[in-house]
């Protein structure tokens, strides 16, 4: 028995080639990937942006000039002034972090909660199973920025409630995912290894499972701070979400749509910056798919 | 067929029923008091135990929900705490405008989608692939309440071509459409494209190709037959986001849909009438995924309909 042991000891680093080199191909495919590279960089560029860009900046986003109230772009005001004569884009450099924040804070709410019971779901099977589905079934009936909707006028409207509706109007995406996954991984043969080894319950949904769910939920996860982006903005837009004069892109957008005919470019450069965010976690999350997928591996 | 259909539609109960109970509890899930909302801030007590008595507020969960979906199943959806009217003769019109704007919407995702879809697949890594892609990227990443204020601007302020809000006459229905439709359209592009590639890549094709069958016949007669099987699921889930999409793209438009009327019920804090939307807007999107389930089953006879 101690001889198999420590016979078994220097193979350890071959045993754990596999996920290197698999981590390995995943990079060279994704740095093969031009668009997800771009993808990647500019939420980087965009997060350390969010961050240092409100110090780099000598105005306040809730400065109003009350003379060059809706002036439009000049050297002075990159991106021109709102209805009161606040810097447009002081206010979306300073919102930058909210749109992020809300993005990264719901996804990561609802797949703490969604992994969970997905995982839960596909493992333990049966009756369970059945009556976590029909709970996300229900959920999911209610489409797009509907859930959130109703969870909003339950809660009422700010940033933190509108973080939460979406958090929980992305569980069932990612419980349902994950349960997927967790059938097919607990049906391999190396589980069944393991269990007879007298591996329990948690050891194997931990250090075996959970690892081989993880990809589609970080495609998921990327691919969803996009849709968590356009709803949270969407509720706020609706008066539902920020409240003013926080310099949320939605409730920018709000602002500036009474005066569309003569100051076009209050309602312009927000949702610009909304589509640029959203299209970098699309165009990531896409090329993210691109390498993890196993069919693409040519 | 007929069995799997059956069991289908009983399957939709408890989903049907669920989403009656989450729906019932938004307005006990509310802090506050409805009737103390109803009456206002200032109302005296009696008052205020008058409405919940007509309310039936203090009657046990059970028996209240009992009575919400006794009611809603013969058509009853309350009284509005706002205009005091049943909500029912409120919604219905407005209803009808926003499955308008939702079909409308589907119909010019689907088509544009699809179109889009096709050439990209058919042409793979040519510029009017590349262009179509980037083009539908953009479409997902797209804020419909934004495009929508951007097409008022180019096309109703600016160019004077269509009426900047409302929704009457065929004029007035483009400009939202396209606002809400782009989105959809997008996803089916995609859809649409990655499951042509799939199919085409298929012996079958190549088969079809080595008789020496013309690609026309082989792209719309075999190809595009079984790459649609995918792009049905994904067009039915596409009509449930149009339907709540439309709640921003009314509030652009100044529509007097169902979805503006949600918007402003929520902010009146009338609950009867937000209970109302949002129930109908999910029974109409579970029905609707039923029949492309249904569909699909039907047009992918390879799938087992006992699963």
């Amino acid at each position: 028995m101690s001889n198999q042991q420590v016979e078994a000891a220097p193979t350890q680093p071959k045993v754990e080639n596999p996920r290197v080199k698999a981590a390995k191909d995943f990079y060279r495919r994704l740095k093969k990937n031009v668009p997800a590279l771009i993808g990647f960089y500019t939420i980087l560029i965009l997060v350390i942006f969010s961050i240092i860009g409100p110090w780099m900046l000598s105005t306040d986003p809730s400065d109003t000039d009350v003379i060059n109230k809706f002036a439009g772009p000049s050297a002075e005001h990159w991106f021109g002034t709102d209805h009161l004569g606040r810097d447009i884009f002081t206010r979306i450099i300073h919102g930058m972090k909210l749109t992020l924040g809300i993005g990264f804070a719901s996804v990561f709410m609802g797949a703490a909660m969604g992994i969970p019971i997905g995982i839960i779901a596909g493992y333990y099977g049966g009756k369970i199973d059945a009556v976590i589905m029909r709970f996300i079934d229900i959920l999911l009936a209610f489409p797009g920025i509907l859930l959130a909707l109703a969870i909003v006028s339950i809660l009422g409207g700010s940033l933190v409630n509108v973080t939460i509706a979406v958090a929980i109007y992305a569980i069932p995406g990612f419980a349902r995912i994950i349960r997927g996954s967790t059938l097919a991984a607990k049906n391999l043969e190396y589980v069944d290894a393991i269990k007879a080894l007298g591996a329990g319950d948690g050891r194997i949904i931990f250090k075996h499972i959970l690892p081989n769910v993880l990809s589609p939920v970080i495609v998921n996860a990327t691919l969803y701070i996009a849709t968590a982006i356009l709803t949270a903005a969407g509720l706020s837009f609706l008066g539902m979400g920020a409240q003013p004069p926080q310099p949320e892109w939605g409730a920018m957008l709000n602002d500036g749509r009474s005066y569309m005919r003569d100051a076009g470019h209050i309602a312009f450069f927000p949702g610009m910056a909304i589509v640029i965010v959203v299209l970098a976690f699309n165009i990531f999350g896409d090329g993210l798919r691109d390498a993890l997928d196993p069919k693409m591996k040519k | 067929m007929t069995v799997y259909i059956i069991r289908r539609v009983l399957q939709l109960i408890p989903v049907l029923l669920g989403v009656s109970i989450l729906v019932f509890s938004l307005m006990h899930l509310t802090p506050g008091n409805p009737a103390q909302l109803m009456a206002g801030e200032s109302a005296p007590p009696d008052t205020i135990e008058q409405i919940e008595e007509s309310l039936g507020l203090n009657d046990p969960l059970p028996v209240q929900y009992w009575d919400y979906i006794s009611g809603v199943v013969q058509g009853d959806l309350g009284t509005s705490m706002r205009y005091n009217t049943p909500v029912a003769d409120e919604v219905w019109p407005k209803f009808k405008v926003t499955l308008e704007l939702s079909i409308y919407s589907t119909i010019l995702s689907i088509f544009m989608g699809l179109l889009a879809g096709i050439i990209s697949a058919v042409r793979q890594y040519s510029i009017s692939d590349i262009t179509i892609m980037i083009i539908a990227l953009f479409g997902l990443s797209m804020p419909n309440f934004w495009l929508g204020l951007m097409l008022i601007q180019w096309f109703a302020v600016n160019l004077g071509w269509f009426p900047p809000t409302g929704w009457e006459g065929p004029s007035s229905i483009v400009l939202p459409v396209i606002s809400l439709g782009t989105a959809g359209a997008a996803i089916i592009a995609r859809m649409t494209r990655s499951s042509m590639l799939d199919v085409i890549s298929q012996d079958y094709i190549r088969t079809a190709r080595a008789k020496g069958v013309k690609k026309r016949v082989i792209i719309y007669k075999h190809a595009l037959k079984n790459a649609l099987i995918p792009v049905v699921t994904v067009a039915g889930l596409q009509f449930g986001a149009l339907l709540a999409g439309a709640v921003l793209t009314e509030s652009v438009f100044a529509i007097n849909g169902m979805g503006r009327l949600l918007v402003d019920s929520i902010i009146q804090r009338d609950f009867p009438v937000v209970q109302a939307c949002i129930l109908i807007i999910a029974v109409v999107f579970v029905v609707v995924n039923l029949i492309v389930d249904i569909s699909y089953k039907f047009l992918n006879k390879r799938i087992d309909l006992n699963d």
